[in-house]
């Protein structure tokens, strides 16, 4: 079962190809799009916000700069659920108010990564935080799309295997 | 092919074994071969080549032992991994399916550590009541039903790409015994199996059944002969003794979670390190208040999981390290007994490589940030490795019952494990000695990489020449009970720094020769 279809994500490719400028758009009641619209995201039980803070949360917490964002919000899409909503509505509202703090006036609006990553060591040891944490390591890694991107070429066995395919074909030593 | 035997509940004429690993599916088959009823008890279920796939956490899902244990300690996977303590198998065959394959027999004088390393603080050493001499002509037999490469007529298997890259670090750093390994996996066409296709994956079980399994080996011959049954999804839950302190069978959830009762003339244990002493301790009676076979308080005790870690290196140019064997090679120049090194016993370090889905939750767990990313980044760089070391055994290092109970209502094992000093000194060793063996060539960064959930579990059934020092004899028959055995792991004295299932697999057969000879005679 892909790792879609197991966290029930709708993603679709919008109408629009109108680009956005800025980051992550919340495009309208119920979903958050990509600014150049190739994708979105409906949300249910959270709200728009929440579920763009957890996307860049998510960016900041494993952030691979040539993993594009619809991956992540695969990752995360989980959350979007009622037994996770009052944990994700007090985890962000903390880390708005810790942005608020640090100067900015949300999470979303501190620009520098190293700014919102601050913010993140300050909340590690939450439960929202490890949860959020804790997910991704499967629900980010364990999608098939996104090995191609660290060279990982999954399974190997309808394809008889590397013996003719490169096992030992290393030719810098 | 015969059919696979039916036994009665009733008929007390068979041997039970509980497990169906290296220990209970080897002793299992070598019995029914030698005209032995056998009955097998194993929870897990029955997969074969066709079943398995190559996908790190789709099966982890079919295969690994996820039922709950609890944890404590200071060792570092009771925190990131506090509910699994091991990653071994549930399922016919045990871990055989999952194992690497290395097949390399105890240093002579690993079987004697405390003569030969002397008493260390804190631990629990002893010396084996055997020896290497009396095991040689065992682990050639085990070598021989495993088709151990470099053993007989096997040839070693060809390196690859993870391989050539540890090999030529070894070399530069002065190693001289670096190899592609004793390995259980054919190299040539053996046993009605065929040689390794280089498919990597080796942990998630062999597709091809290149690698030794007694899945897909031992268990298929022990039924063909008649004298085999084994019952998968079957739970054992208690051993029960009658008024002479003899065990007469075994209480077990079967497949609809019903408590069956099967007698037996003979119980073996082989549920491996931590299952197996939770039985004994789970059995306690009013004659055995304290659990069975433990008048000497030693079941549970002395648990060991070898000194491990790994290594990664990132290079400038791509390595694919995760083509191929798993572990396709060896460097045995640090296994010897130095203390000049600052540690007594030693390591080996063999080749690993992990997926993508399993580097992101092993390589540093809980770590988060750039620092971490930008080394999964690297990936297709990478070249890995494994320590596996002797840690020491200690008293207080050991398996009891948790209060959390299982879905049958059973007490669970809580495992408890701190490193002994020699364990941190060994380990901090060999991460210099890895690190520098890919510095050497060339590497831009490594990464010390803390131990995974433990697959090598051993010694807390530990065997000694005295009752009132260990849990079973040399033939692993208890102290306190003459009809029940030990057959896995958990009865090594102490560790030895190779990879356990060759001797686990040799002192099975050992066993079952024993056992078979002492029926004959009337003596059990």
């Amino acid at each position: 079962m892909s790792q879609l279809r197991k966290q029930g994500l709708t993603r679709r490719a919008l109408l629009s190809r109108a680009a956005a400028a800025g980051a992550l758009a919340v495009a309208g009641a119920g979903f958050i799009a990509a600014p150049d619209a190739a994708w979105a995201v409906e949300v249910t039980a959270i709200s728009e916000h929440e579920m763009a803070t957890l996307l860049q949360m998510a960016r900041d917490i494993y952030p691979h700069d040539r993993i594009g964002d619809r991956f992540y919000a695969i990752a995360v899409k989980g959350h979007d659920s009622e037994d996770h909503k009052a944990m994700v509505a007090e985890g962000v509202a903390a880390l708005d108010a810790a942005a608020k703090a640090a100067g900015f006036d949300s999470y979303l609006a501190a620009g520098w990564e190293a700014d919102r990553v601050a913010i993140l060591r300050g909340l590690e040891d939450t439960p929202f935080f490890q949860a959020v944490r804790g997910g991704l390591v499967t629900g980010l890694y364990n999608q098939k799309e996104v090995w191609p991107v660290f060279g990982y070429e999954g399974e190997s066995f309808s394809q008889g295997g590397y013996i003719d395919r490169g096992f030992d074909d290393i030719d810098w030593l | 092919m015969a059919e696979a035997a039916k036994f009665d509940l009733k008929d007390d004429s068979v041997v039970v074994i509980i497990g169906t690993g290296a220990g209970g599916g080897v002793l299992a088959n070598e019995l029914a071969q030698k005209g032995v009823k056998v009955v097998a008890l194993e929870a897990g279920g029955r997969y074969l080549p066709e079943d398995y796939v190559n996908d790190e956490w789709e099966s982890f899902g079919q295969l690994a032992w996820t039922d709950p244990r609890t944890t404590s300690g200071d060792w570092r996977v009771a925190r990131d991994f506090s509910g699994l303590p091991a990653w071994i198998v549930k399922a016919v065959g045990g871990t055989t399916t999952h194992w690497a394959g290395a097949s390399i027999r105890f240093q002579d004088h690993e079987w004697k550590a405390l003569t030969t390393y002397g008493a260390v603080e804190g631990a629990s050493l002893m010396d084996w009541p055997i020896d290497a001499a009396e095991m040689a002509t065992w682990y050639d037999k085990a070598e021989a039903k495993l088709g151990v490469t470099r053993s007989g007529a096997f040839p070693g298997l060809p390196g690859n790409n993870n391989y050539k890259v540890f090999e030529a670090g070894a070399r530069a750093l002065g190693y001289k015994e670096v190899s592609t390994g004793r390995m259980a996996i054919n190299s040539i066409d053996n046993d009605d199996r065929p040689a390794c296709q280089q498919t990597g994956f080796c942990f998630q079980g062999c597709k091809w059944g290149a690698k030794w399994s007694a899945a897909y080996t031992d268990i298929p011959k022990g039924e063909a002969t008649g004298n085999l049954e084994v019952r998968d999804h079957s739970h054992a839950a208690r051993i029960l003794h009658d008024d002479t302190g003899r065990v007469t069978g075994v209480e077990y959830f079967d497949k609809d979670g019903a408590l069956q009762f099967q007698a037996a003339r003979l119980v073996a244990v082989a549920g491996n390190t931590f299952e197996s002493p939770r039985l004994l301790l789970n059995s306690a009676s009013g004659m055995f208040p304290d659990g069975l076979a433990n008048s000497s308080g030693q079941v549970g005790r002395n648990y060991m999981r070898h000194t491990t870690g790994s290594v990664y290196g990132i290079f400038e140019k791509p390595v694919r390290m995760w083509r191929g064997t798993t572990m396709a090679g060896i460097v045995q120049d640090e296994a010897r007994h130095d203390p000049a090194r600052g540690f007594v016993g030693g390591y080996e370090l063999e080749t690993l490589s992990l997926g993508i889905p399993f580097m992101a939750a092993f390589l540093d767990p809980g770590s988060w940030g750039r620092e971490f990313t930008s080394a999964l980044d690297q990936y297709e760089n990478m070249a890995g490795m494994w320590i596996v070391g002797e840690d020491m055994p200690q008293a207080d290092n050991r398996v009891t019952l948790s209060d959390t109970v299982d879905k049958f209502g059973l007490k669970v094992a809580n495992v408890h494990y701190s490193d002994h000093p020699n364990d941190i000194a060994m380990r901090n060793h060999a991460y210099d000695r890895g690190q520098a063996m890919y510095k050497a060539m060339g590497a831009t960064r490594t990464l010390p990489t803390p131990p995974y959930p433990s697959t090598h579990n051993l010694g807390t059934n530990r065997m000694s020449e005295r009752p009132e020092d260990g849990v079973v004899n040399r033939w692993g028959q208890t102290h306190d009970i003459p009809n029940l055995f030990v057959s896995d792991g958990s009865q090594f004295t102490t560790g030895a720094a190779e990879n356990p299932t060759l001797t686990i697999v040799a002192l099975a057969i050992r066993q079952a020769d024993h056992i078979a000879r002492e029926m004959q005679a009337g003596n059990l």
